[in-house]
């Protein structure tokens, strides 16, 4: 790969469709589109032009938008060509740009293209990412605000005020004399406090935003034949485990898929708890075991013709489903372990709709719906909790060069988010704020 | 006249205080030296404020002293009032400062130059370069056709190339008031093709002290005792004076308002950029309008001389306004203007195209060193002489020039990374701010930090070389004393001392960074306290203070120095870096950084460029192991 690439890709996607986009970037787009399209059509003008390949034969009339650096997606000189969106158009015309030298862009190489040339900061591009990525309505929510600069306004405006207490700081020492405000210390350790506080109040969303990113883990948990595997099936309207009247039926994790209000889902149906009878199940029994740790939500199901079992007893705990299955054969207690049980039928559908109206709000809950300020990944976040450890210590510190100290170091950190202030951009706002000089 | 050609090691062009430095310190790394400079009796003139250090600037003036130079000692024999700025807050960001005496300054330093075995000083100037064919500077030619050979040559003329003084619409070509500018020079320096570009910057009035009603002013004592400069000088003798601070008042702001035009820089007769933490009273006046009074501090210029230094009101105002301005000020009114202020600008090289230890990258042999490459100031100038003088004389003699410090180890990096790397946008002045590692880099460490190195570099005499080896030993075998005696929170309890009572044993070095314990208690608990030397119980004291954050500080720096060890190598051609927009690939190339973690910190130089850069470099490698 050299400076001089220029690249290609089907924007659109592999299924076909009625119109392809295929898009190009690099140096060379404005002679490709010459010489495909007999001509540079205006800038970002939609105009219909004929695709011709080396030989004269037309390739396609499609419609062609010049997009010139810099202000393209990538910042480069780029190009689209909205094609008839039939199979052998598109490879006749990948054909053509191939034998003009392009190459095939690799999997994110555009975005990589726009981060490379300054269009867009890393939060931005990592929200490109993730809405690239999206399954779900909340998830594309969530993806478009951080891509729109959601995150990179917030992290900015912080890292803005930062350099401002700490530009504040430098000058009450570097310029002592100068008869500047005598508060400026107290109110750069006032000012970190805030900072601090508003970073906290982000930083404690119990991962929301990071868990609609991943996707949440909910999982079936209960004695073997409680029916689990049932439940799953049902809830998801597919025979997604195999369910059978033995026994330990089900050995190891089965996942599926929900989307509930928008937040994608992992349900997992798991090996029944009991008295393992070979080595093989012991594995299964410690993988449900794992996978209930992990889980955002546990939903503990016992069977209402027998008798709540020891073993899925130690897993009701706030914050847990408890389902009492089978109820179309018993009505079972309507409290088990000091919770509420709910009473279902995965056989006959009975009480499904409310169980699927509880997991709704668990999911909203523990995810959000994806709007506003959202934390969305663990990088973000480890940042964040060094920024506001270091501003703790900034708010205690004892002397002026301790404070700035770790006024400095905690900017050093959200430079990580936002880009690096310079030394510089520090100094032009003490001499902006304040009359400095003998 | 053209006499026959003389030879040097190392020939200095310019006698102020970059050039006093550069002198000295080729000298004393053994080169034959050579002084020219104009006008023998102003060598050592300090143009403008008379005093040396302050906070940043006393950090370069202690680092100066730490490798032998010679700034420090001349401003003590030259020391009328002394005081540590900042006394109120940690030892990291105070900053010694000492007013001197203009003409015991003069004479101290020409007398600490005739005394430097080596080193010859001639009266002449510079108006010529002679290259070889390879573009290596083999001579200077000076003014009378003089034909000078030299192993490395240092310029250090200052304001002096096409310099031009306005006082309000009075314009003369002048490096300072009453010496011609440098022109040859600047010519050569175009022909070469050197990156040139304009600063300007400006002085007050000067005062006649038999005019001025001291007693309506507030007075300024020093500091008693002044704390000497120099780690050489015992105590300073001369007598102490007071200074006086005046204030401008709304009558000032409104001459000055209704006057503007007369100002060369409002008038539109000066672009050069001016520094913006040494503004004209003009500036003051228009961009904080709101102000009702700026400070003016009353600095005696000397003992038996009567000039005052008003600090505070640098203008190019015409000479009729600047009376008035002078007069409107209580305390001033019936003083008398011995000599206008007056603004000047100058050309000045962009200090990229030079390396890391000053010499010009296009021209080898030839360094740069002082406010030619950008800044102000004299211990900026100072500071960048001494380390051009070092490796100029090691050019000389064939050994490599590679005489540096790195930003964590002194300000004098910091400077020289900075101008290198960055260049300028308005006269750089240091600033604590801009060291990163400002709590390790103390005023009061200076010795301890460079001294050795200095030794090494062999700019460092033997008196101060032997006594500087039994203090670092001392405070070395202090620290790890204080680090490894302690006592248990309840046996320093029994003392008065309190701690949280965990049972921990706490080292005598934590005891000391507790806030607020007397130091006889410390005594008290650890009675071989008392026996240590102020001086290093002073360096007991910060450490102990610091070091939290100093560990965090080491944590950071390990942490980059891998990006310092990522090596660009001076023949990468950035336009063949994948990903680099124009802007980039632009502010690249003139800073041509030596290192990734160079390229890190040019001014503007986004991550995603250093991301390109990285991957490039990281390519590069595979490619040739």
């Amino acid at each position: 790969m050299s400076a001089a690439d220029t690249i290609y890709a089907l924007a659109s996607g592999a299924a076909a469709g009625a119109v392809a986009v295929l898009r190009l970037s690099g140096p060379r787009s404005a002679e490709t589109v010459r010489r495909l399209a007999g001509g540079l059509p205006p800038p970002r003008h939609a105009s219909l032009r004929r695709l011709r390949a080396a030989d004269g034969e037309t390739l396609d009339h499609a419609l062609v938008l010049w997009f010139p650096s810099p202000a393209s997606y990538t910042g480069e000189d780029a190009a689209e060509f909205h094609l008839h969106g039939g199979r052998s158009v598109i490879a006749g015309v990948m054909e053509a740009l191939a034998a003009s030298g392009l190459r095939q862009a690799e999997p994110g190489e555009f975005t990589r293209r726009a981060f490379l040339h300054g269009k867009m900061d890393l939060t931005a591009a990592e929200g490109i990412a993730d809405l690239i990525a999206a399954e779900t309505a909340a998830q594309r929510r969530q993806a478009l605000h951080q891509a729109g600069g959601g995150l990179t306004k917030l992290y900015g405006g912080w890292a803005e005020r930062l350099a401002r207490l700490l530009a504040h700081q430098e000058a009450a020492i570097e310029f002592a004399e100068d008869g500047l405000p005598t508060d400026l210390d107290a109110k750069a350790r006032a000012g970190a406090g805030e900072l601090r506080a508003e970073i906290a109040a982000h930083l404690a969303d119990a991962r929301r935003g990071e868990l609609l990113r991943e996707g949440l883990v909910f999982a079936i948990i209960g004695a073997p034949n409680a029916g689990k595997s049932s439940l799953l099936n049902a809830l998801v309207g597919r025979e997604a485990a195999i369910v059978s009247a033995r026994a330990g039926t089900t050995r190891d994790i089965v996942e599926a898929r929900l989307d509930l209000a928008g937040i994608p889902v992992t349900l997992s149906d798991t090996a029944g708890l009991r008295e393992a009878s070979d080595e093989i199940e012991a594995e299964g029994i410690k993988r449900a075991e794992r996978r209930a740790e992990q889980a955002q939500l546990l939903i503990t199901v016992f069977a209402a013709d027998q008798p709540p079992d020891a073993e899925t007893l130690r897993w009701v705990r706030p914050g847990a489903l408890v389902l009492t299955n089978k109820c179309d054969l018993q009505v079972g207690p309507s409290e088990i372990g000091g919770m509420p049980a709910m009473a279902v039928s995965a056989l006959e559908g009975a009480g499904l709709d409310a169980l699927r109206s509880r997991l709704t709000e668990a999911a909203l809950r523990l995810a959000g719906a994806g709007e506003g300020n959202q934390l969305t990944r663990p990088r973000h976040r480890a940042i964040l909790t060094e920024a506001a450890a270091l501003l703790a210590d900034a708010e205690a510190a004892n002397l002026l060069e301790l404070t700035a100290e770790a006024l400095r170091a905690a900017l050093f950190a959200l430079g990580r988010l936002t880009g690096r202030v310079s030394v510089e951009e520090i100094l032009d706002i003490v001499f902006r704020d304040f009359c400095i000089g003998k | 006249m053209t006499g026959a050609d003389l030879t040097f090691d190392v020939a200095v062009v310019g006698g102020g205080h970059a050039g006093c430095e550069a002198a000295a310190a080729a000298a004393r790394c053994g080169a034959r030296t050579l002084l020219l400079t104009h006008k023998i009796e102003t060598i050592g003139e300090m143009s403008c404020n008379p005093a040396i250090g302050g906070v940043g600037k006393g950090h370069l003036v202690r680092e100066i002293d730490a490798l032998d130079g010679i700034m420090a000692r001349a401003a003590d024999a030259a020391a009328i009032h002394v005081k540590t700025l900042n006394l109120s807050k940690g030892p990291a960001v105070r900053g010694p400062r000492a007013q001197a005496d203009r003409r015991l300054y003069r004479e101290a330093v020409q007398a600490l130059l005739r005394a430097q075995p080596g080193l010859t000083i001639m009266a002449g100037g510079a108006e010529g370069l002679e290259l070889d064919q390879a573009g290596c500077l083999v001579a200077i030619i000076t003014g009378d056709g003089q034909r000078i050979r030299c192993g490395a040559a240092i310029i250090t003329t200052g304001t002096f190339l096409r310099g031009e003084i306005h006082i309000g619409e009075k314009r003369f070509p002048a490096g300072r008031i009453g010496d011609a500018p440098a022109i040859g020079l600047a010519l050569a320096f175009e022909r070469l093709g050197l990156p040139l570009a304009r600063l300007k910057t400006g002085t007050p009035p000067r005062l006649d002290g038999r005019t001025i009603d001291w007693a309506a002013l507030e007075a300024q004592p020093g500091d008693d005792p002044p704390e000497p400069l120099s780690w050489l000088t015992e105590r300073i003798t001369n007598r102490q004076v007071t200074c006086g601070i005046a204030a401008t008042t709304p009558e000032t702001h409104a001459i000055i308002r209704d006057n503007l035009q007369s100002s060369a820089v409002y008038g539109g007769r000066i672009q050069g950029v001016g520094p913006r933490y040494c503004p004209s009273i003009e500036d003051k006046v228009v961009r904080f309008a709101e102000r009702e009074r700026h400070q003016v501090f009353l600095e005696p210029e000397g003992l038996d001389d009567p000039t005052v230094y008003p600090n505070g009101i640098s203008t190019s105002l015409s000479e009729v306004v600047q009376e008035r301005v002078v007069a409107s000020i209580p305390g001033l009114t019936r003083a008398r203007i011995l000599r206008p202020g007056y603004a000047i600008e100058y050309d000045h090289i962009d200090p990229r195209a030079l390396t890391l230890v000053l010499e010009l990258r296009q021209v080898p042999r030839l360094f740069l060193a002082g406010q030619i490459n950008g800044t102000t100031g004299y211990e900026e100038a100072g500071a960048q002489g001494l380390m051009a003088g070092i490796n100029a004389a090691r050019r000389a003699s064939g050994a490599v020039p590679e005489a540096v410090f790195t930003r964590s180890e002194a300000y004098i990096g910091v400077l020289v990374d900075d101008l290198t790397l960055q260049g300028v946008s308005e006269p750089y002045r240091m600033l604590t701010a801009r060291a990163e590692h400002r709590l390790s880099l103390r005023a009061d460490n200076a010795g301890l930090r460079l001294t050795e190195r200095g030794i090494g570099w062999g700019c460092v005499g033997a008196d101060r070389a032997g006594r500087h080896r039994a203090f670092a030993k001392a405070v070395t075998d202090a620290l790890t004393r204080a680090a490894a005696d302690g006592a248990t929170p309840a046996a320093l309890s029994s003392f008065g001392i309190t701690v949280n009572d965990d049972g921990r044993r706490r080292s005598v070095l934590e005891v000391l960074a507790l806030p607020g314990v007397a130091m006889e208690r410390v005594e008290a608990a650890f009675p071989w306290m008392r026996d240590v030397a102020p001086a290093i119980r002073t360096q007991l004291e910060a450490e102990a203070l610091y070091a939290p954050y100093l560990r965090r500080q080491e944590v950071e720096r390990r942490l980059l120095e891998r990006e310092e060890k990522a090596a660009i190598a001076a023949t990468l051609d950035f336009d063949s870096v994948d990903g680099l927009s124009a802007e980039m690939r632009q502010r690249l190339k003139a800073a041509r950084p030596a290192t990734l973690g160079a390229a890190s910190r040019i001014q503007g130089v986004t991550p995603a460029a250093l991301a390109a850069l990285a991957v490039h470099l990281r390519r590069d490698a595979q490619r040739f192991t």
